[in-house]
């Protein structure tokens, strides 16, 4: 029945106080008039490309965005090219310079062999960010998969993998990948494919639900009236209409990903040392806390946590822009 | 009915009883705007109305016209980003605009009360409806035990026959119908002066609809209160208001008394309004209906001149270049058209001529496309059987349309699932297609038999998918279904998107570009796409406005005559099935109760169901035949009553008690005339008042929006 | 009510034994054999083949599963293979000391992160709202240890406020005790903090734009009447729901943060069995990792159930 939209614009309208979404109450409040002229200059304003820009100029003008952006790239350009411009070899002992507090010579100070604290802290973006997008990306694709599957499949399927994701979702994650670690053995690999698959299901959750909802839709029920077989009706009819979500989850799934593997580490079941990982560098280093030697364990926490927040931040920006 | 007369003999004493002369709403020259991106849009124009004491005021119009917005305004309940820029709102002389927060809160408590469109929403889930009412007479100071008391009497008041019950409840245990009661008594308890209502029977069964329209009629000669009632319904204003409004893009168009609004319309935008909406019998074989071409300008963009003149046809130089002020027209009315003495003879924009399909009048004999026998399905909810489709043998010609009326959960639409295949049927159900099985689920039927049998959908925005373009949706069903490629395909597209009256520019766009009635048209062209021979309209303009709803109603009548193709055509809109059908079937719980030529059903002698179903119709006369009222409320279909399933609210029920005991059989009482009662049908006809050429009848019920 | 939750029962009882199956293969993929594992390198072939008799490793899968789920039922968690004692004179003395860290952490996340999502929600798009939402999302996936190591840095060595240990030394008041878990509580708090104050907000929004919220303030009812009659119970409902699913996360934390601050339990317990690769203690330890999880969830379940009359008393049709 024709509700009146005056009322709903009024509100979209309202959630335009926040800077964030106006953008998208712009397009509503349009979409709502009972007519869009389309023919008329004001109709450019809403071409897919305008929206797309629109979202583009909205994220470049949030300020918690480009902070977020500039950290992460500043991590990316250590990780890729660290190895060219750190003052030291990361690796390299010096047993005449232990334990060094922070100085002009070595800024962060050296480690229990004397290493450049600086050095490994540039270079130990390295690992971690080749680990946590590979294993997000593994997760989501996967994830994807299993979550379109389950809400278009229901029945025995979704309920066997629900269960199964009820199950391992009672665990967290640290310790299912660590309980699998531990039985194969720590490796890149492993850790990829070991933490891939478990987001996969946290994944798969949001995805089927998602999937669920959109299978209500008439347009599922309009492709069935055509005898699409299921690879359309999931791939070409639906997951175009859930990729806000899937890209959500992404950005949270890296941050979550680098949380995981950062601990591993921490815990000795990650990245294994001498390879500067933070993590791992704060492992080796942390018992010799109490002997005063904060530089050593401090700076490749602030890393870890810059990087975290620096990905919350740009996720949470791309979250307000698309999912309006 | 067992009301009490509490309130009326205890009245609440006020702490300031409002000044007499003042007239309860002073609105003037209101602006009311929006911030959107920085930019202040105006949602409310110069908009001037009152409100005397105990009277009623209508506000009409399209969606985003404004008026929720003018409602919002004069309870100062704005979203944070919108405000009242300019003009006043006084209310019993007090001026609103200037009202710190506590008066404004006193106003809100004592003076002002707004009744909303969905009755479920508006009340909280987790409380009691004893305690959210007695909460209303808390704030105005009563006791507890008192507030409790009174809410009691309240509830009464509002013909709920169990109070004590009811206040026990929580909303959600309540029907629809129920919660607006509860809301009505809220709004009513502090015995404002004026009570505003906000489309508050949109989401409600037309013969709930009724009841509450009636309720509210009564309670406010009793409480004295002045009325501000919103509605994009004609009818429903023309019935229950004094005077009337009529919006259009943010501004007040025309104004005064109902009837006189309603008889002689002084604005073109209410001449197009009141000739979208099949009236007075009014079927597509007689003519066209009238539209109104163009679109709404966009929000915040405010013309130079007239901001009808766009899609006008009286529209010259000076309606573009100069802003019409409000003229008046007699002392009680005014339009805000220059040429509105000219109003009444506007021209069409549509011509009524109607192309008749070539072969005249349909064949009886021809066999038919489909023909249902004993089709039912059954439903499982938590372990309960609900039969929600019971035995129905319906027959479909080709080029005919059926119409399938009933109150929601009657079925309708899940017999349509049925016949598409969506929904398996119960075994033994028959579905014939040109005499050979279908299969129930439409997975197992084969292209020409899934391309015979297509659908229009309710809601567009739901029934196409929003990341594709218009083009990859008609061109998927021109594929999938008429086995088209290449260039036969493109040819076939163009063909397909003319006809349902879209332009080639269209194509690249994604549903959320177009308007809604261009939604539609995309629908339809999809529809329409494979060259169907039945296509079944599932309440295809109930999401949209009346002026864009006359244009597809136009539409599918057009494509109807020139295709040949039969619709099963479902809508809740009496009005407008009897616009598009040829034969009605009429359903109560899943069971046909009344199966006829449209024209006999709308006739009579009627179903007691069709008459009340008839007698709850506003119409837009503003004068209402004695309502024949449904009693009670709708069974549930898990339980539905044994003997015939509609006696527990048939105001004809027999006092022999056959109708309690055993179901009447679905019999022929006239030629081609099917009913399923035990009242004979002299009877009938004897009790409905009805002469043979039952045109008395036909006169009553024609209007409808 | 009551078939709603003898379902979820049901569903819990279900996912306990699809996880302890889980657990149970994952210990199995370990290559090589425990009796080697356990009698080093030098030990006779027949030595070591005598052990995993004894272990009863060499048993069919199915059988070693049935043994060891039966022995749970009973009470019988196994026999650690590093200590020779029996796994629950180490697990339940653990538990407790984590549940008292555990428990420490929940009374203070609870209430702060609710009163924060409110807070934020009643101030939306205020600068408050930005730095409760936007900062305590940034904590939540910051690592435990990284923000437990600036936590000791700040108020262990540069302030030496706080001790760097978890434990008090035995005998200790109650309140010193407490003192000694302000440090290890801190990160988990963080951690949890952010997520439950976001869904609080969201819920509180979501009324706040409700209809029957403006029903109530149209009625003419006073703000904080609105906010505390209509507004709290039904948005904090949902919140139940996220608090429980929250213990996980927590769990997660204090497997790194008793290991940071030599904390003896459950999480270093499962960490030096794993070390140390005593199979039966580490099963048994993530086992009832799980079981505290699928607990909490049930009882978040029940407490909804109970509280939101739309489930107790469905609807009349």
């Amino acid at each position: 029945m024709t509700a009146d939209s005056d009322l709903t614009a009024a509100l979209v309208g309202a959630k335009a106080e926040s800077a964030s979404v106006e953008a998208g109450a712009m397009t509503d409040v349009l979409d709502r008039a009972p007519f869009v002229v389309v023919s008329s200059s004001g109709a450019q304003d809403l071409s897919p490309r305008r929206i797309r820009a629109e979202q583009l100029r909205q994220l470049v003008h949030s300020k918690a965005f480009i902070v977020g952006a500039l950290i992460l790239l500043w991590w990316i350009v250590c990780a890729i090219f660290g190895t060219l411009f750190v003052p030291y070899n990361p690796l390299s002992q010096s047993l005449l310079n232990v334990n060094a507090a922070p100085s002009a010579a070595h800024w962060f100070g050296t480690d229990s062999l004397g290493r450049d604290v600086f050095s490994r802290v540039i270079v130990g973006a390295r690992d971690i960010l080749e680990i946590a997008p590979l294993a997000t990306l593994v997760g989501t694709a996967v994830g994807t998969a299993i979550g379109l599957a389950q809400g278009y499949f229901r029945g025995a399927f979704d309920m066997l993998v629900g269960r199964l994701v009820d199950a391992l979702l009672a665990l967290p994650t640290v310790i299912v990948a660590f309980l699998f670690i531990v039985a194969v053995g720590a490796n890149t690999l492993t850790l990829v494919i070991v933490i891939g698959f478990t987001f996969a299901f946290i994944i798969a959750r949001t995805v089927r639900t998602a999937v669920l909802q959109e299978r209500e839709l008439d347009y599922i029920a309009a492709a069935r009236l055509r005898n699409e077989n299921a690879f359309h009706i999931m791939f070409v009819e639906v997951l175009p209409n859930v990729l806000g979500p899937i890209i959500v989850e992404f950005t949270v799934r890296l941050g979550y990903a680098i949380f995981t593997i950062a601990t591993l580490s921490f815990l000795g079941f990650g990245v294994q040392p001498p390879t500067p990982d933070w993590g791992a560098t704060v492992a080796s280093n942390y018992q010799y806390l109490a002997a005063g030697y904060w530089w050593q364990t401090l700076f490749p926490a602030l890393a870890i946590a810059s990087l975290v927040v620096a990905i919350n931040l740009v996720g949470d920006s791309m979250e307000a822009a698309l999912l309006q | 009915m067992n009301r009490s007369l509490v309130s009326t003999s205890a009245r609440l004493p006020h702490e300031h009883p409002p000044d007499e002369r003042a007239k309860v709403l002073e609105v003037n020259h209101l602006d009311v705007s929006y911030r959107v991106r920085d930019r202040e849009r105006l949602a409310v124009r110069d908009v001037s109305f009152e409100i005397g004491r105990q009277e009623s005021f209508g506000l009409v119009g399209e969606s985003g016209c404004g008026k929720s917005t003018t409602a919002l305004a004069v309870t100062r309940y704005l979203p944070s980003n919108g405000r009242i820029s300019s003009g006043g709102v006084k209310v019993n002389g007090h001026d609103l605009t200037s009202m710190d927060k506590a008066s404004l809160r006193r106003l809100r408590a004592r003076t002002v009360s707004m009744v909303y469109q969905e009755p479920m929403k508006a009340l909280n889930p987790s409380i009691r409806i004893g305690r959210q009412l007695s909460e209303v007479y808390e704030i105005i100071g009563l006791k507890r035990a008192e507030a409790l008391e009174r809410a009691e009497a309240m509830l009464r008041n509002v013909q709920i026959s169990d109070p004590g019950l009811v206040m026990r409840r929580y909303p959600h245990q309540l029907s629809g119908g129920m919660q607006q009661r509860v809301i009505i008594a809220m709004a009513l308890a502090s015995e404002p002066s004026l009570l505003i209502l906000d489309e508050p029977t949109t989401a409600l069964d037309a013969t709930v609809e009724a009841e509450v329209l009636d309720l509210v009629a009564l309670l406010r000669q009793e409480f004295q209160t002045a009325v501000l009632f919103i509605s994009h319904n004609l009818a429903v204003i023309a019935k229950m208001c004094d005077r009337v409004g009529v919006m259009y893009a943010g501004e007040l168009v025309e104004e005064g008394p109902a009837e006189q609004v309603f008889e002689d319309p002084r604005h073109p935008y209410t001449v197009g309004l009141l000739r979208c909406v099949p009236q007075r019998g009014q079927r597509k074989d007689h003519g066209r209906l009238d539209t109104i071409p163009g679109f709404l300008p966009g929000p915040g963009q405010v013309p130079r001149g007239c901001v009808f003149a766009q899609r006008c046809s009286l529209a010259d130089e000076r309606c573009v270049s100069e802003a019409p002020p409000m003229y008046e027209v007699t002392p009680l009315r005014s339009s805000r058209c220059h040429y509105h003495e000219d109003a009444p003879r506007v021209p069409r924009s549509t011509p009524a001529d109607v192309q008749l399909p070539e072969s005249g009048e349909l064949d009886r004999a021809e066999a038919p496309v489909i023909r249902l026998r004993g089709v039912s399905k059954t439903f499982k909810v938590r372990g309960e059987s609900v039969r929600a489709v019971s035995d129905i043998d319906l027959d479909l010609r080709l080029g005919e349309t059926l119409g399938l009326v009933g109150e929601s959960g009657c079925g309708k639409s899940t017999l349509a699932r049925v016949l598409l295949g969506l929904t398996p049927p119960d075994e033994g159900s028959v579905i014939e297609l040109d005499g050979l099985p279908l299969a129930g689920r439409c997975s197992e039927r084969d292209r020409e038999q899934l391309q015979a049998i297509q659908i229009i959908f309710q809601n567009p925005d739901s029934a196409l998918n929003r990341r594709h373009s218009v083009r990859h949706i008609v061109t998927r069903a021109l594929r999938k279904l008429a086995g088209l490629s290449g260039d036969a395909c493109e040819t076939r597209l163009v063909e397909v998107v003319r006809s349902v009256r879209l332009e080639e520019s269209h194509l690249a766009l994604r549903p959320r570009h177009l308007s809604g009635g261009l939604k539609q048209r995309v629908a339809i062209a999809r529809a329409f796409a494979g060259s169907p021979r039945v296509l079944v309209c599932d309440e295809p303009t109930s999401a949209l406005d009346v002026s864009v709803q006359a244009a597809i109603l136009n539409l599918l009548a057009d494509l109807q005559s020139r295709e040949r193709v039969t619709y099963v055509f479902i809508s809740h809109d009496l009005g407008v099935v009897r616009y598009l059908s040829d034969r009605i079937a009429v359903l109560y719980l899943g069971k046909v109760m009344e199966y006829g030529p449209a024209e006999t059903v709308f006739a009579g002698p009627h179903h007691p169901y069709t008459e009340g179903l008839l007698s709850a119709l506003p119409n837009l006369d503003g004068v209402q035949g004695e309502r024949v009222k449904l009693e009670g409320e709708l069974p549930s279909a898990a339980h539905p009553p044994a003997g015939c399933v509609f006696h527990t609210r048939c105001p004809r029920r027999l006092s022999s008690g056959v109708c309690e005991s055993s179901e009447p059989p679905l019999v022929e009482v006239e030629p081609d005339h099917m009913m399923r009662c035990h009242i004979p049908i002299t009877e009938l006809r004897r009790l409905q008042g009805k002469e043979p050429s039952g045109q008395e009848e036909a006169q009553r019920t024609s209007a409808a929006t | 009510m009551w078939p709603h939750l003898l379902k979820r029962l049901g569903l819990t009882v279900l996912t306990l034994v699809l996880l302890s199956m889980i657990i149970f293969l994952a210990g199995q993929v370990l290559p090589g054999n425990p009796g080697r594992a356990i009698l080093g390198h030098y030990a006779p072939e027949s030595a070591v083949l005598a052990l995993n008799r004894k272990l009863g490793v060499t048993r069919p899968l199915l059988v070693q599963y049935w043994s060891w789920v039966s022995g749970i039922i009973h009470g019988n968690l196994g026999t650690s293979w590093e200590y020779h004692a029996p796994v629950s004179s180490f697990l339940f003395p653990a538990l407790g000391r984590s549940a008292k860290l555990a428990l420490f952490a929940f009374v203070i996340v609870v209430p702060l992160s609710i009163l924060g999502g409110v807070v934020a929600a009643l101030n939306r798009g205020r600068a408050i709202d930005k730095i409760i939402s936007v900062g305590g999302l940034s904590f939540t996936t910051v690592p435990t240890f990284v923000s437990g190591i600036v936590l000791i840095v700040i108020f262990g060595i540069a302030l030496k406020v706080l001790p760097v240990t978890a434990q008090a030394p035995p005998g200790s008041p109650f309140f010193t005790q407490l003192r000694y878990l302000i440090l290890p509580a801190v990160p988990l708090v963080l951690i949890l903090f952010g997520y439950i104050a976001r869904m609080a907000r969201a819920g509180t929004i979501e009324v706040l734009d409700s209809d029957y919220v403006r029903t109530a303030t149209l009625n003419g009812l006073p703000r904080w009447r609105v906010i505390s009659r209509h507004v709290l119970r039904n948005s904090l409902l949902p919140t139940i729901t996220v608090i429980a699913t929250q213990t996980g996360y927590l769990i997660g934390g204090l497997v790194v943060i008793e290991n940071l601050f030599n904390y003896p339990g459950i999480g270093r317990l499962i960490l030096t069995a794993a070390d140390f690769k005593d199979f039966p203690m580490l099963e048994a330890g993530v086992l009832f990792i799980g079981i505290v999880y699928l607990l909490a969830t049930l009882l978040a379940d029940i407490l909804y159930t109970v509280l939101n009359p739309r489930i107790r008393l469905g609807s009349e049709e």
